[in-house]
This record gives structure tokens, C-alpha cells and sequence, in this order.
């Protein structure tokens, strides 16, 4: 057993777990969240994914005491109140869901994307970056289109701000 | 339409708990003291159990019980059951083999589950299911359905010798054979449909929890229908009487087929809380899913196709293998046969046909439906066999088709289907145009500059939705009725309440359902609230699989609104002063007709309740229910055309075009009807590309991860051209037609046309890895 | 997973003390190793964590020398505006690896350890000549790579960092297994002062092997016209579901003749 400590959508969180206790479990059983799923066995469906410390990566694939001291967004700390994320927004607007299975992890995924492509992204990028995520669903057309969308919303949104802080 | 109307755009109301975390799935359910199960499955694929040792199990940390199938026999827990009776052409019925939810005496598959063990951890519970010592007499195991019907082959079951479950026919023999005889043409061709594994994102789930206070069980199961889950259980397994038993299948993560069946686990998991006294939930790991959820396809066909000096189709005759697995699944037998044979005229007239079915055990996972079920193979079937006769006969493949397309409607085919309406050439004609069919052979040369093989393929679908009339499935075999039922409930503020035996699991019914509830009223869509997937919420359904919710199911809700609109209207009509004839609901409000006399619609909802003031002998209350059982099927089809390039080099092949063209007759959402589409073509081009399940000689599952089994990513697909036509079915009172399959069945034959267009080969197996096309681009070379 | 311990090492040195606990083995990135373990196909008794040690973490470049710490993620790898200019291919490799989420964990350090039989990483660093340098010595990659999942460490020993004198030019090709993303084959070239190198991942039955008739080819004349003649043998290498041997042999050379076009370029 170990004690964990983490800040999880903003709160400092703690608790003691057994060792091999995985994030993702951590997450949902202990805390609660359980908007990340488990899809798989091989670290490769992607349903898990979390941000820790800043970046996308797979919940199921860290132990949660190996993540102890860094700071977790999970989906359900990525909206701001009410206002949704952009990238949840365009998911709605664009149909970039039916079961909802991956969708968690497909968001958390895509913001990332797009916080790592400051330049913008085009279609083959988007579908090459979404290697760590697989749908059932949605043959990825309307996530492809959603990711799309958003990411021109943010940089708009981001040059807006910017030429008004000017 | 409105802007929430039928025909609107509407975004789905579902989607603000699954984008913000907020869906709630079984394995995300918690009970005061649940634990957690873990299945001891077996290693081989055909041994006889001989000593089942649990002492060492028992005594693990944490472990609440470790159980076994003779106890699960012991409580008098029944064998899981084939819910479709299919005779063989002998008159002989369909040779069923026991199954117990824990096998007893035999394993059959690897996965087939043998103990059940009960920790407060998953951790725990795997750490003593490796405890279990279960000493085992390996027997020969066979995989291969044409492998098991030859004799000798090991005996799997002892009622079904040979292996051979069934041996049934469909259509005229004599008349085939004789159309084959006579023909002009007869292309030949040895066909098969590669066996798929579901895959829903979510992996199966139950949670089990038995109330002994109430004498009352409770099932959180992943289930595309929990009211069947719950007749099944209840009749057949012997788990509890339906009234001491409520399934509820909360937000299910994707089904596509496998998720209709009645699971060992979910019985097991029930059977488990009252004998440990402890709720038990247990989740499949990914790779428990691919060993143990039903699989689809598995066909094995030869086929021969005759055609006349016109390069009309005289006659088609088919004879099928199909790979049942080593346990009779749920709707297993009816998948190969009446969802199969009955579309093999496809979208031609065709005058004889003649199909023989055998179905066979193997040792391997169940098969059972899968997306299209039936329909995908029997589409691969003839117009992969449409391709080849079209380039023997040196036709284009289009002229081929439209020169055999049925025009007339209704159409009676020679294989029990009644075609009620459609308009096939227009599908073909903005197929073609989406996809600049003419432009093609500019851009197949363009491709050669570059060192690369270009082709292009089509696929002509049709498919049979929405399964009916429940007296029609019923003579043929079928176990249950094939309706639906609705109940609409108006609270007295007006708002209101859908209750529907249809079960979403993606398919959007909590948007599009309450956009047929907005249309009619003219209420706004957030006071309707669709509810379902629960057996003490709602009465008795059939559940969704079959392209069924809307045909079907909005069928019901349609003619549980009529009802409530009729008493609306007699409500406000007698408030009005007015002749109930003239009565009209719009926007909200109830009107008579040419003046201005009206009430709010929540105004003629809360004199229901309040019942101050009704009609002479009205009962109070605004709320109705319907129970829809459909005249035929509803019969969706369109055209696909899939456009390859091959890499030469290393047989990797691009998807550089897709278009679908679909007729789906009228549509509720069209952004919804889309997304069904694009999944479905996924799954149809996973098929066709990437996806095979594959079992080495002894029975192990090769592929039981994503490491092994290849799921489409983003990557391997491109964006689809999609468009759809409208001829609206004439069989329901919506004029729907149903839009889940049609992706997964049209889209296989259009890319191996298409590739097999590109290599100048006849034909090249599923999934055309890159492996596969560049052996098969080498054999040609040689 | 079976019960473990975890431990987070302070340093190299401490790693190398905790280490000696039981069965105990490095954490690095995980990428390989827990899903083992979740499988329960691996099942130390003990994990040292050493993927925060800030000693392990980064890319440095001093003239043609590259040096990059064991705990460097494929990511740091793939986006280090240093290496991009120093030896572009390497960087272009570490991109090719798993996913996104994957590259963001897994480690230089953790894939040469695990040295897995289509990884892409021991490839490279045969074709560059690169040192291993351990928290005991400095490993020649030539000796360092053994057989399948089989290295040259000893035990208790602990990789540091890679190190290589950058080629003057060098490109990875990777054809990748369509289910699990691994090379089915991924051919290294390079083209630097001790000459040419080829080195091929995901085929060999022994695991990642240097390709003599490959180099000896271009040792000629470094153009993909060379290998334009090349029969690789299909003797040797491994088939499975996904590829024969003699599909397999095809990719090498065809991997092997874009990586030289690439390096080219």
C-alpha cells in the first residue's frame, strides 16, 4: 500500500492504494470519475486517456502511485462550469459520438492535439494523431470534422484574445 | 419540420453526460457491498473436465465464494438456450447441444467459462482463480467448419453427429438447376465471409445483486434488449420469476449484435449473489471479450450464377457452410438462414434461386449476428459474384446490374421476401456521378505514373430491416414476436414522458425519438424525455438489433401519439366548444381550426389530471400505450463504390474514395442517419481490409487483442461521400426504413471489387492485408 | 496485475541500490512493462521508478556528438529541435512509435532494455554505432543487442543514456503491423565516416540484425538504384499471422531502398 497524492481537475486529492492499483482505476473506483473508460488490455483503444501533468496519456498504462504529485485533468474537470470546452462542443455540434464509450478519451486526446499543433491541423494529421484511439462507432468521420472544427475555433479564439489584450 | 422537428438536424440530447463524463455504464454502477467476480475460463478447446479442485481458491485473501457449474446445476439453473428453430430439409429439427452458463463435464472453446470466483477485488478474485485447479483430458479440437462435417472429424456435441447442426433449403432446385443448365453463361466461384469479432468499445458487463429481503434480484447487464434478458432468464434459465427480476441496461458502450444475447456471465452473476449473499459485478478484460463474446460471419460458400444470351441472371444457386461455433448462441440458427437465403435476389430479378444451408459446430467462439447479420454475407455472396460475371461477360459491372434490377414494385422474389417499394437505379446513377465513375480511368492512369494500382469496385445492397410480422417470424421458427411498444406518458405541465421497448446503445433515440413527440405537438424538445433500458420503467419490448428502433419502434411511439392526440383532441374539443374534428395541435398550442380560439398544450395536459371538466365517461389522464406489430419488412438499399490504390511494393491499400448512396425512405435526423452510415462502412471496410478472427488448429484464438486483431483507426479510413434517396416505405406509418446495417453490408464487396479491379485477379481473400494483396500480386507475376 | 512494490528512485545510484530488492526491475516509461504485468505475463516482485530523474531526462548535441538520456520520452525525442537538425531520422523514429499517449511515456532507455524483436529504436541505434552507456560501462550497440528480449546488462545494471556521432546521412522506414503498430520491418540506413550501415527491425527471428548484402551494396554507391538488384533471403526471418518470412525479405529490401531515396533527400 501507498498513500497518493494528486490534484485532480484542480483539488488535492489523497489516498492510500494497493500498489498495483492502476490511475485509471484510481480515478474511478476512488475518486469516482468514472468518465475514463477502460476499452482494452493493450494500451492501444485509447478510452483511457487522461492529461497528467499536461500531456495525453494513457490512464490504464500508469500506476496511480507512479502518477502520485502530478496534476490530472480527467473529462469531467475539462469544462469550465457550464460553459463546455470547445473540443466537447464541436464533438455535440458535429456528431462526433454515439455510444460515448471512447468519447471521453477522444476528447482528452484531441485537446492535446491541439495544444501541440499551435499551427493548425489539417484532415491526414488529425486522423494520424488519433492512432492511440479507436471508435466502433463512428467510422471517425464526424470526430475527424469535430477535431477540425474545434481547433479553428480555439486558434480563433486565441487570436481573438490576443488582439485584445493588445 | 421545425427546427426539432422530423427532418431536423437536432443535436443530441444525449450528449452532454457522455462529453462531460457523465455517462453511466455498468461498470461504473456501485452497490453497498458489491464484489467483484472473476471467470476461471478454459485453456483448451475441446477436453473433458475431470476434477475441479477449489479448496486452495477458497482459502485465498479477500475470496467470498468460488463456485462451480455442478452447484449452478444443483439450483436447477437452466442451459442457455437457440431461440429460433430452424428444420432441416429432412423435416428433422435442428440438432441443439447443451450449453451450461458453467460447463459441467466438456469444454468446447477456449473461454468457455468453468468457475466463477467471488473476491472483494478484481485483483483478489484473479489472484485465486489462478488457484483453481481444474485437471482436464484434452480431446481433438476442430475449427474449421468444412473440417468438421468431414468424417472423423471430433465429435463436439453428442446430439449433432458430424457436427452437422442443421442441413436446411430454401427455394426451387429444380428450377435453378435447370436455369444453370440452359444458361448462356454460368460464372462459378467459391466465396467466403471471414470471420469478425464485434468489438464493442465497451466490453460486456454484468452486475448481479439478489435483495433476499424482498426475495428479489436485480441485473445491470450490457444489453441491446433487457426485457428479452430478462424473458429468457426467467424461462428458460430458471434464474427468477420475471416479476422478481428487473434487468436494467443503463448507457451501453456499443453493441452492434453482440450485445443481444443472453451471456453465460450475466446468469452466473445473479445465480452468484444469492449464494454468496454479496452483489457481483464482473467486467470483461478485452481480451475475455475476444474470446467469449459471439462472433459473426464465418460463412463458407460455392457458388453458381447462370445468365442467358442477354446477360440476364436466369438462375443462382448457392451452397453455404456456416461456422456456428461450439454452442448454439442465442439467434444463431435463424442468421445463416431466414437473414440470409431470403436477400440472396438481392436487388435482381432473379427467377430461381436455390439455396442450401449447412451449419455446423466448431471449436470456437459462438457466431451469432453482427452487424447486417446474414444480410452482409449474402450481399458479399452475389455481388462479389456480379463483379466476376460482369468481367467475363465483358460488360460494365453497372450496365450488368441495371440490366437485371427489379423495377416494379411490389416484387416477389423466389426466396420469400416481398420487395415493397424502391428505386434502385437511382442510387446506382448518384453512386456514380458522387464518385466521378467516368473520371476514373483518367485517374487510374494517373496512378500508374506513380507506381501505383489503381481500382474501383461497387456493391448493389439490399437489406431486410426492421424483422416482421411476429405471425410470419413465428412460422418460421422464431421463439419470440418481433414488435415494439411505446408508452406516452403527458405529465399534467404538459411535458412528457416516451417509455420505449427500443434500447439505445448510440443510435441517438433519446434526440430522435422526442423528434417525432416535437413534431407532432409542437412541444419544445427539452420537455420530452425518452426513457428505456429498464424493466421496471418500462413494459414489455423487443429491444434494438435488426435496423428495428426506428422501423419498429417509432412505428409504436407513432401509434401510442395517435391515441394520446386523439383524447387531446376530444379534451380541448369539448374545453373549446368546438367539433373535435376541427381541432388541431401546432407549436404548442390546441387550436380550432380557422379561428382564434386555443389553448396551451399544457392547459388541455393539466385538465386530463385535474379532470374538472372531461367529456361525458372520459377516464382522466393523458397517457397511452401501443404495441406495433409491422406487416413486412422494411427493405433499405443503395449503392457503394470504393475506390483503391495499391502500393505494389508492399500491398498496402489505400481507401482513396468511398460513396454511399442509400435509400433509407424517410429520415428523422439526417445527422444521425449519417453517422450510422459512416460507422457501418467502418465496420464493412474493417471487414473487407483489416479485421479476421483466426484460430490455429488447436482452437487457441490467435487474434484475441488489438495487438493481434486489427481494429480500423482514423488512419485507415478516409472521409466518406455520403448521400441518400428517399423513397418512403410504404410498410410503416413513418415511411422509415432503417439506416443501421446498410454500411456494414454494402461496403465488403465494393472494396474487394475494387481491389480485385486494381490486381486483375478474380478474387482475394478477407481482410485484404497487405500481406494477402502482395501475395497475391506476386502470383500473378509468376 | 500481481501485487508489487513501487519505489521512485532519487537517483541512478539509489535505483541501483533499490534494485536489489527480490525480483525487482526499472520502471521506466511503462509503455512495455505494465501491460506485461497486466496481463500477468511479467510479475516483478518490485518497481524502481526512475522516469523522473532529471540526470536520465534529455537530448544534448555537441558537434556531431548526440547524447540522450535513458528516461527521454519518444516524444522529447521526436520534437528536440537539436537532434532534428543533427540527425533528423532519429527524430523522424521516435515519431513512428506506438501513439501519441504512447510516445509521451515510453522511454529510449525503457525500449532498448525491453529490446522487443520489432521495436524501433534498437535499429536505430545499430545502424549509428551507438554506445550504450549504463550506470557501469559503456556497451557497444554491436554487443549490446542479443537475440530476442535478450540484452548485454548484467544485473543490477542501469542505462544511463545512448550516445552517437551523428552520420552524415541516415533514414528510418518502417512498414508497421496494422493491429499492433509495431515494425512488421523498419530498415535504418546511414551513410557516415566508418561507412555504410543498414540495420533491420521486426524480421529477424534472432531480432534486430545488421544487413550485410544491404550495406555492401550501398557501400558502392549509396543510391536506392543499388538495392534495385537486392534479393534479401527469406532465411532467418520470422512469419506470423501477419507476414510471412518471404513477404517479410520483400519488405526489407523495399523499406531499405526508400530509406536510402529518404536519406537522400
Amino acid at each position: 500500500m501507498s498513500d497518493v497524492s494528486l490534484t485532480v481537475n484542480g483539488k488535492r486529492v489523497s489516498g492510500s492504494t494497493e500498489d498495483r492499483t492502476l490511475l485509471v482505476h484510481f480515478l474511478r473506483e476512488h475518486l469516482g470519475l468514472t468518465g475514463t473508460h477502460v476499452g482494452c488490455d493493450t494500451s492501444q483503444c485509447g478510452a483511457c486517456v487522461v492529461h497528467v501533468d499536461g500531456r495525453a496519456v494513457k490512464s490504464c498504462t500508469m500506476l496511480a502511485v507512479q502518477a502520485s504529485g502530478s496534476t490530472i485533468v480527467t473529462i469531467e474537470g475539462l469544462a469550465n462550469g457550464a460553459e463546455l470546452h470547445p473540443v466537447q462542443a464541436a464533438f455535440k455540434e458535429h456528431h462526433g459520438l454515439q455510444c460515448g464509450f471512447c468519447t471521453p478519451g477522444m476528447i482528452m486526446a484531441a485537446t492535446d492535439m491541439i495544444a501541440h499543433h499551435p499551427e493548425g491541423l489539417d484532415e491526414a494529421t488529425v486522423r494520424a494523431e488519433l492512432d492511440g484511439n479507436i471508435c466502433r462507432c463512428t467510422g471517425y468521420h464526424n470526430i475527424v470534422k469535430a477535431i477540425l472544427a474545434a481547433s479553428q475555433a480555439m486558434s480563433k479564439g486565441s487570436k481573438g484574445r490576443a488582439k485584445q489584450a493588445a | 419540420m421545425g427546427i426539432e422537428g422530423v427532418g431536423a438536424r437536432v443535436a443530441r440530447k444525449e450528449d452532454k453526460r457522455f462529453i462531460t463524463g457523465g455517462g453511466r455504464y455498468v461498470d461504473d454502477m456501485v452497490v453497498p457491498g458489491m464484489k467483484h467476480a472473476v471467470f476461471v475460463r478454459s485453456p483448451h478447446a475441446h477436453a473433458q473436465i475431470k476434477k475441479i479442485d477449489v479448496k486452495k481458491a477458497q482459502a485465498m485473501p479477500g475470496v467470498v465464494g468460488v463456485l462451480t457449474g455442478k452447484e449452478l446445476k444443483a439450483d436447477g439453473i437452466g442451459n442457455l438456450i437457440c431461440g429460433w428453430m430452424i428444420h432441416s430439409k429432412d423435416g428433422t429439427p435442428m440438432k441443439m447441444g447443451a450449453w451450461s452458463p458453467l460447463a459441467v463435464d466438456k469444454v468446447r472453446y477456449v473461454g468457455d467459462a468453468v468457475v466463477i470466483v467471488v473476491a472483494d477485488t478484481k485483483g483478489q478474485a484473479r489472484d485465486a482463480a489462478e488457484a483453481v485447479e481444474i485437471t482436464y483430458k484434452e480431446l481433438k479440437a476442430v475449427v474449421d467448419a468444412t473440417k468438421a462435417i468431414q468424417p472423423g472429424a471430433p465429435q463436439i456435441h453428442g446430439e449433432a453427429e458430424n457436427n452437422l447442426i442443421f442441413d436446411w433449403e430454401l427455394g426451387d432446385a429444380k428450377a435453378t438447376d435447370a436455369a444453370i443448365k440452359s444458361a448462356a453463361h454460368v460464372t462459378r466461384m467459391k466465396i467466403v465471409n471471414n470471420r469478425l469479432v464485434p468489438n464493442a468499445m465497451e466490453p460486456r458487463a454484468a452486475l448481479g445483486h439478489y435483495d433476499k429481503a424482498e426475495d428479489h434480484y436485480t441485473c445491470w447487464t450490457t444489453s441491446q434488449n433487457p426485457h428479452l434478458a430478462r424473458l429468457v432468464m426467467s424461462a428458460f434459465y430458471n434464474v427468477a420469476p420475471e416479476n422478481k427480476l428487473r434487468v436494467i441496461a443503463p448507457d451501453v458502450g456499443g453493441g452492434f449484435g453482440s450485445k443481444i444475447y443472453i451471456y453465460p456471465e450475466e446468469i452466473v452473476c445473479l445465480w452468484a449473489s444469492k449464494k454468496t449473499g454479496v452483489p457481483v459485478k464482473w467486467v470483461a478484460d478485452r481480451t475475455e471479450s475476444f474470446l467469449s463474446d459471439a462472433h459473426g460471419r464465418d460463412h463458407v460458400s460455392t457458388v453458381e450464377m447462370a445468365f442467358d444470351k442477354d446477360n440476364r441472371i436466369t438462375g443462382l444457386k448457392v451452397d453455404t457452410i456456416a461456422n456456428l461455433g461450439a454452442y448454439m448462441s442465442l439467434f444463431s440458427s435463424c442468421v445463416p438462414t431466414y437473414l440470409y437465403a431470403t436477400l440472396l435476389s438481392g436487388q435482381y430479378d432473379i427467377p430461381a434461386i436455390h439455396a442450401n444451408v449447412r451449419t455446423v459446430y466448431t471449436n470456437t467462439a459462438p457466431v451469432d449476428a453482427y452487424r447486417g447479420a446474414g444480410r452482409p454475407e449474402a450481399t458479399y455472396v452475389l455481388e462479389r459474384m456480379m463483379e466476376t460475371a460482369a468481367r467475363e461477360l465483358g460488360v460494365s459491372p453497372a450496365e450488368l446490374r441495371r440490366r437485371n434490377f427489379i423495377t416494379s414494385f411490389p416484387h416477389q422474389t423466389p426466396v420469400i421476401m416481398n420487395y415493397d417499394a424502391g428505386d434502385y437505379n437511382t442510387s446506382l446513377d448518384a453512386a456514380m456521378k458522387a464518385a466521378d465513375y467516368a473520371g476514373f480511368t483518367k485517374r487510374r492512369a494517373d496512378a500508374a505514373k506513380q507506381g501505383k494500382l489503381r481500382g474501383i469496385g461497387m456493391s448493389c445492397y439490399i437489406e431486410a430491416c426492421g424483422l416482421a410480422p411476429s405471425a410470419a417470424v413465428g412460422s418460421l421458427g422464431a421463439g419470440v414476436g418481433l414488435w415494439e411498444s411505446a408508452e406516452v406518458r403527458v405529465n399534467a405541465v404538459g411535458t412528457i414522458e416516451v417509455l420505449t421497448g427500443s434500447h439505445s446503445h448510440g443510435q441517438g433515440h433519446e434526440t430522435t425519438f422526442a423528434q417525432l413527440v416535437t413534431q407532432r405537438f409542437g412541444v419544445p424538445i427539452d420537455s420530452v424525455s425518452i426513457v428505456h433500458g429498464d424493466t421496471d420503467k418500462v413494459q414489455m419490448g423487443m429491444g434494438t438489433y435488426g435496423s428495428r428502433s426506428g422501423a419498429v419502434g417509432m412505428s409504436a411511439i407513432a401509434k401510442a401519439l395517435d391515441k394520446v392526440e386523439a383524447k387531446a383532441k376530444k379534451i380541448a374539443a369539448h374545453l373549446l366548444e368546438a367539433d373535435e374534428g376541427d381541432i388541431v395541435i401546432e407549436n404548442g398550442e390546441v387550436k380550432v381550426a380557422g379561428t382564434d380560439k386555443s389553448l396551451p398544450w399544457l392547459q388541455v395536459a393539466l385538465a386530463s389530471y385535474t379532470a374538472h371538466n372531461l367529456p361525458a365517461g372520459m377516464e382522466p389522464g393523458l397517457k397511452e400505450t401501443a404495441f406495433y406489430d409491422p406487416s413486412n419488412f422494411t427493405f433499405p438499399a443503395g449503392c457503394y463504390i470504393c475506390e483503391v490504390e495499391i502500393d505494389p511494393e508492399t500491398g498496402l491499400t489505400e481507401i482513396v474514395q468511398f460513396v454511399a448512396a442509400d435509400d433509407f425512405g424517410n429520415i428523422i435526423n439526417p445527422m444521425i442517419v449519417e453517422g450510422q452510415v459512416h460507422g457501418g462502412i467502418a465496420q464493412g471496410v474493417g471487414q473487407a481490409l483489416l479485421e479476421g478472427a483466426y484460430y490455429d488448429g488447436n482452437g487457441q484464438l490467435l487474434t484475441a487483442s488489438y495487438m493481434d486483431y486489427t481494429m480500423p483507426r482514423a488512419a485507415d479510413l478516409p472521409s466518406f461521400k455520403i448521400s441518400t434517396s428517399n423513397t418512403p416505405c410504404p410498410g410503416n406509418p413513418l415511411g422509415i426504413k432503417g439506416c443501421g446495417e446498410a454500411g456494414a453490408i454494402g461496403s465488403p464487396p465494393a472494396v474487394i471489387n475494387a481491389i480485385t479491379d486494381a490486381l486483375g485477379v478474380v478474387d482475394i481473400a478477407m481482410p485484404a492485408s497487405p500481406a494477402t494483396v502482395w501475395a497475391a500480386i506476386r502470383a500473378t507475376k509468376h | 496485475m500481481y501485487s508489487v512494490n513501487y519505489h521512485r528512485a532519487s537517483s541512478v545510484a539509489d535505483a541501483a541500490k533499490q534494485l536489489k530488492n527480490g525480483d525487482a526491475k526499472l520502471l521506466s516509461g511503462g509503455m512495455t512493462l505494465i501491460p506485461a504485468m497486466k496481463t500477468r505475463l511479467a510479475a516483478p516482485s518490485d518497481l524502481v521508478d526512475v522516469s523522473r530523474l532529471k540526470e536520465l531526462q534529455g537530448v544534448k548535441v555537441s558537434g556531431k556528438t548526440v547524447t540522450i538520456g535513458a528516461a527521454t520520452t519518444h516524444y522529447d525525442v521526436s520534437t528536440d529541435e537539436k537532434l532534428k537538425k543533427a540527425c533528423p531520422a532519429l527524430a523522424h523514429l521516435a515519431s513512428l512509435i506506438g501513439d501519441p499517449a504512447v510516445r509521451y511515456k515510453g522511454t529510449i532507455g525503457g525500449s532498448i532494455a525491453n529490446n522487443d524483436p520489432a521495436a524501433d529504436y534498437p535499429a536505430a541505434l545499430l545502424a549509428l554505432g551507438a554506445t550504450i552507456v549504463t550506470n557501469k560501462r559503456e556497451i557497444a550497440a554491436e554487443k549490446f543487442f542479443k537475440g530476442l528480449f535478450e540484452t548485454a546488462l548484467k544485473e543490477g545494471e542501469i542505462i544511463t543514456a545512448v550516445t552517437f556521432t551523428a552520420p552524415a546521412k541516415a533514414a528510418y522506414q518502417k512498414f508497421r503491423n496494422p493491429a499492433s503498430r509495431y515494425a512488421i520491418v523498419g530498415v535504418f540506413v546511414t551513410k557516415g565516416k566508418d561507412g555504410v550501415r543498414a540495420a533491420v527491425t521486426g524480421a529477424g527471428e534472432d531480432g534486430v540484425f545488421r544487413s550485410k548484402e544491404i550495406e555492401a551494396a550501398l557501400a558502392k554507391n549509396f543510391d536506392a538504384s543499388a538495392l534495385d538488384a537486392l534479393k534479401v533471403s527469406a532465411k532467418g526471418l520470422m512469419g506470423d499471422l501477419h507476414a510471412s518470412a518471404d513477404y517479410r525479405a520483400n519488405l526489407i529490401a523495399v523499406m531499405a531502398k526508400r530509406a536510402v531515396a529518404a536519406a537522400n533527400a
